[in-house]
């Protein structure tokens, strides 16, 4: 097995990471059609213009394409399906997050001794 | 190499229907999907389930791979038949379809040969490399101060004399600071090598923040339950918080109760805003264990006239 090492930076994919439809066509591996139909349903929604030739998206819509994509690709859903499994899946990462936090208070409220 | 039972991955007998083994990897791929699940090992799992629909969905690969025989177990050590079940057929793969399949299958079918060039003559079609996700484990810390992470990976490489080979990669790469939990980091270029001299796909790096003993995190805003005491409470006082870049001091204001909420501008994680970080107020009750404190208890009983359960009308 050959070895190699190399150093690299990234780059984060956040709110400010912005990309044109173009460039988002290429990042996802898909077509600007479907991208646009995912954007019609409400999937992904542009951070800035009318036309689509004119749309901004930022990284976490990049991720969120990628992620839709590859559901809708992988489990064969339909566009309606695919945005239900999106919605469904910020709910229930946004439910995980809160019981986290409950429970982190809870924790610390009841399960301490004091002397 | 180890032997894959496919038909054991999906669950269905060996002689299962089309419709049966449709029916059994919608249900796994739904419930093993990266995306969707989080059972441990969901990734290989889906992997796996994948690589086995791909087999049994096709008539011809599914008569080949029964060839073997059905005295295989999985994890079995497996010596590929000579020139591979697939150099008497050409098997017939999507150039779209851009799963990654074990030494197993791709000795089986001999695909890296046939991928491209099953569709018809000619030079055979240059093919961007796959996109790879791969998670990242750090801690808060790293998160607000970044951090550097080794990664090794390895690259599955079509040798010259057309077996596959594998290549470890190492890469240290930088965590930027101000990184929050489920964001990606791309690392351009870094992904699979592309096929027939495409380009390699990219790698993206997925962030996973550790629970930390003391904060909880939201976005780029932190929370943090802080113990006063109950005098610190009533009178008000100057105290020492602690904070991802050190303690810093808070002013609580009289009559502050356990659950108030104070927020400590811009000491989460770093970022154009930065976050916050949450303060909530928790009083804590010293114990009266020795005669000095309980004289103080009792004292305060007297002369406060204090009933905390006035709102409840007892």
């Amino acid at each position: 097995m050959v070895k190699s090492e190399t150093r690299i930076e990234g780059v984060v994919m956040d709110e400010g990471f912005v990309v044109t439809l173009a460039e988002l066509t290429q990042l996802c591996g898909s077509s600007g059609r479907t991208l646009q139909l995912l954007v019609g349903e409400g999937v992904l929604r542009p951070r800035a213009g009318g036309a689509p030739g004119e749309w901004r998206f930022d990284g976490v819509a990049v991720q969120r394409a990628r992620r839709a994509l590859r559901l809708r690709h992988d489990l064969e859903l339909n566009l309606s399906g695919t945005a239900l499994a999106l919605d469904l899946l910020d709910e229930m990462e946004a439910l995980r997050e809160r019981i986290r936090a409950l429970e982190h208070q809870l924790g610390t409220l009841g399960g301490r001794d004091r002397g | 190499m180890e032997y894959k039972d496919y038909y054991k991955t999906l669950g269905v007998a060996r002689d299962a229907t089309a419709d049966d083994i449709k029916r059994a990897y919608r249900k796994l791929a739904r419930k093993y999907h990266p995306d969707v699940s989080k059972e441990p090992n969901a990734e290989a799992r889906f992997k796996d389930v994948n690589e086995a629909q791909e087999v049994l969905k096709d008539p011809q690969k599914r008569a080949a791979y029964d060839a073997l025989g059905n005295n295989w177990r999985a994890g079995q050590d497996f010596r590929p038949p000579p020139g591979g079940a697939g150099a008497q057929q050409g098997f017939h793969f999507d150039p779209n379809e851009t799963g990654d399949f074990s030494d197993f299958f791709s000795s089986l079918f001999n695909r890296e040969f046939r991928g491209a060039g099953a569709g018809g003559g000619g030079a055979p079609r240059k093919r961007r490399g796959q996109d790879q996700t791969v998670r990242v484990q750090i801690d808060l810390e790293d998160a607000f101060q970044g951090a550097t992470r080794q990664l090794r990976l390895e690259v599955p490489e079509l040798g010259a004399d057309g077996h596959m080979t594998s290549h470890e990669r190492t890469l240290n790469v930088r965590i930027p600071a101000g990184v929050t939990q489920g964001r990606q980091i791309r690392l351009s270029g870094q992904g699979a090598p592309g096929v027939h001299g495409g380009p390699a796909g990219n790698l993206y790096l997925e962030v996973d923040i550790r629970p930390h003993r003391h904060f909880t995190v939201d976005g780029k805003d932190i929370a943090l339950r802080l113990p006063i005491a109950p005098w610190e409470a009533a009178l008000g006082a100057t105290i020492p918080v602690p904070t991802l870049g050190g303690p810093v001091n808070l002013k609580i204001p009289p009559g502050s109760q356990t659950g108030k909420r104070m927020r400590l501008k811009g000491r989460g994680l770093p970022g154009d805003p930065p976050g916050d970080e949450m303060v909530i107020l928790e009083i804590v009750v010293p114990s009266a264990k020795t005669e000095e404190a309980r004289r103080v208890f009792e004292h305060m009983a007297e002369q406060l006239h204090f009933n905390p359960r006035a709102e409840l009308g007892v």
